[in-house]
């Protein structure tokens, strides 16, 4: 197979999948009171690495992110469910979720909540399948 | 407030994703799946008491209130399905360990049947009509990947007509959806009841309960049962069984449910439908189960004249045809996985599906002979298997809605349904035994989960007093919505 030659999107695309992981990390803490959350930041961390795929070809970045992302995805659901357990645990409904501010060095007051962990879950969950999908898809095996 | 509600759907997705980190620990998998199908059975049972004593009970998931929150509602029969269901499926699963073959077993089997698991009880035990669409999706999407398990020609052939058909039933149930929201402005199952009753069920609720209708029929197999037989008969029998048990059981509770707690204002359109419908698939499915010499074609046959009888009694809406519907539902949860194991194992020691090419099983597989009659008898309703108690309180409530026409045909359907399975039996079991040469496989770890399932049934047709009282609640429950509708919305509204 003859190299193309694209020198142009290999540089801006290294400069752009950071930029692209920086908004989709934006995108995900915003989502706990603005448009966002775990499933839009997670799709947008996939799109980052989709972007390496096509530049770089699926088995270089493979290579350089060594994960099994059908267990990234299974931790991101257990993460989910386990939040809800949480709730049961402390004699409230499953799901229940709680919230408080706390202060900290450096970010000063800063809202804390668990359903912030939910996200997280979600998120995973959302990397782990949308990843899976694609290098099924794109594997030519 | 129970908390008890969540685990049925909750543990199975918990322990299918542990299975998913720990891949290729195969006895793990075995293992766990087997504790957690018991422990749904013994949460099931904890259930039943409860709402014996305090009657139904709710969950609020994340402390929001219904109606405007995610309500997990369990009245008897939600609950005692929950608890058919999980012994199915833990029988199905032990006859999978002898019979699946390590490649399939390895592929996230496993796993795919606890997702399953958690939609089948997400179904059940959910108390809103969205999250029923959405516990229908998770049932479906793990059957998607069940059915085209190990990818042979004919499963791949036959999972692409069976994921096109759902899609395409998952659609119409969103619009049906849709449209039930635009018209009363809530989801939830009892505020729906509610807001229908207060409104009056008039044309056009009545046009979108036939939409609902249709949605749940092709899903049940009942009259549009066209994709049922093939689909069933593609993938291996472990798999096949807890189908045929429980993914049509689905449907036919999406029914139940529906036409008891929202849409029972205009009896004489809709219960009269579902009637027809039952009748017409009790007669089609018993002329193909009569028709066919191919044991799986017989088996799957048979799914739908089952299907067909539940909603006969359904269709009565007399107390007494509640209680044989209840009776003959969890009956047939369990007679059909069983059937589906036995025929099942007969192929698997024939290796050929064409009844008239077997002869003489039970020389050489006495016991697998005996269960199957037992089996056959159960299913066509003889005394005093579990059976004959459904039937005749099914008969008894269609003739006291003096839908003679029903409980006739549900009878004479009953007589085909004996001969269908009396042919496999005599066909395979009687005659001179084929040469020793063609008893290449053995039996092993088979026949246990089919002991289980048989023993069952005589248990329940000769102690049908024990479960007689949840029986009966779930029934007047099922006619009398006002304890389900008080124990959602806390007795406002």
């Amino acid at each position: 197979m003859k190299e193309p030659n694209d020198v142009i999107l290999r540089t801006v695309s290294k400069v752009a999948v950071v930029i692209i992981l920086t908004f989709a990390i934006n995108l995900f803490i915003s989502g706990h009171h603005q448009p966002g959350g775990g499933f839009i930041g997670g799709l947008a961390f996939v799109a980052a690495i989709v972007l390496l795929f096509l530049v770089y070809g699926i088995e270089k970045v493979r290579k350089n992110i060594p994960v099994d992302f059908k267990k990234v995805a299974g931790t991101g659901v257990l993460i989910a469910v386990f939040t809800g357990v949480g709730g049961m645990i402390n004699g409230k409904p499953f799901l229940y979720q709680v919230f408080g501010h706390v202060n900290l060095p450096f970010f000063g007051e800063t809202e804390m909540a668990t359903a912030v962990l939910f996200d997280v879950g979600v998120a995973l969950a959302v990397i782990g399948t949308s990843m899976t999908i694609i290098m099924s898809i794109g594997d030519d095996r | 407030m129970n908390n008890l509600l969540v685990l049925p759907i909750a543990v199975p997705v918990i322990v299918g994703m542990v299975m998913v980190i720990f891949r290729n620990i195969l006895w793990l998998h075995r293992l766990l799946s087997l504790l957690t199908t018991a422990f749904i059975g013994i949460v099931a049972v904890c259930l039943m008491d409860q709402i014996k004593l305090t009657g139904v009970q709710a969950l609020y998931l994340g402390g929001w209130k219904a109606p405007f929150g995610i309500t997990l509602a369990a009245d008897m029969f939600a609950v005692l399905l929950v608890l058919v269901t999980a012994i199915v499926t833990f029988c199905c699963l032990c006859y999978a360990f002898s019979s699946l073959g390590m490649e399939r077993e390895k592929y996230y089997f496993y796993p795919l049947t606890l997702f399953l698991l958690a939609g089948v009880n997400g179904s059940f035990l959910t108390g809103d009509i969205f999250n029923l669409f959405v516990c229908f999706e998770v049932m479906l999407v793990a059957s998607y990947v069940l059915i085209s398990l190990g990818g042979t020609k004919i499963q791949l052939r036959e999972s692409v007509k069976y994921i096109l058909i759902n899609m395409i039933t998952s659609s119409l149930f969103l619009v049906a959806i849709a449209y039930l929201y635009a018209m009363l402005g809530t989801l939830n199952l009892a505020h729906l009841s509610v807001r229908v009753a207060a409104a009056g069920q008039d044309g056009l609720l009545t046009a979108v309960s036939f939409l609902f209708l249709i949605v749940f029929s092709i899903k049940a197999g009942l009259f549009l049962f066209f994709w049922l037989p093939d689909s069933y008969s593609a993938p291996p029998t472990a798999i096949a069984a807890i189908f045929a048990s429980l993914l049509t059981k689905v449907g036919v509770y999406a029914i139940i449910r529906m036409f008891s707690l929202v849409f029972y204002h205009d009896l004489s359109v809709t219960h009269l439908f579902i009637g027809i419908l039952a009748a017409v698939s009790m007669v089609l499915g018993a002329m193909g189960a009569v028709a066919y010499w191919d044991l799986k074609k017989i088996l799957t046959y048979n799914v739908v004249v089952g299907v067909g009888f539940i909603l006969a009694g359904f269709a009565s809406f007399s107390l007494v045809g509640m209680r044989g519907t209840v009776y003959y539902l969890i009956h047939d949860m369990i007679v059909k996985a069983l059937l589906f194991l036995l025929g099942g194992t007969i192929i698997h020691l024939t290796s050929t599906t064409k009844i008239k090419e077997m002869s003489g099983l039970i020389r050489l597989h006495p016991q697998l002979g005996w269960m199957f009659f037992v089996a056959a008898l159960s299913l066509s309703g003889i005394p005093p298997l579990s059976g004959f108690i459904g039937k005749i309180f099914i008969t008894k409530g269609t003739f006291q809605s003096e839908y003679f026409w029903l409980g006739s045909i549900g009878l004479l359907t009953s007589l085909m349904v004996l001969y269908s399975v009396m042919k496999i039996f005599m066909n395979a079991f009687w005659g001179p035994a084929l040469t020793e040469e063609t008893e290449k496989v053995t039996t092993d770890g088979l026949l246990l989960p089919i002991a289980i399932l048989t023993a069952l049934t005589i248990a329940l047709g000769l102690g049908a007093e024990v479960i007689h009282e949840y029986v009966d609640i779930a029934a007047a429950g099922l006619l009398d919505s006002q304890g389900y509708i008080d124990a959602v919305l806390g007795g406002k509204l």
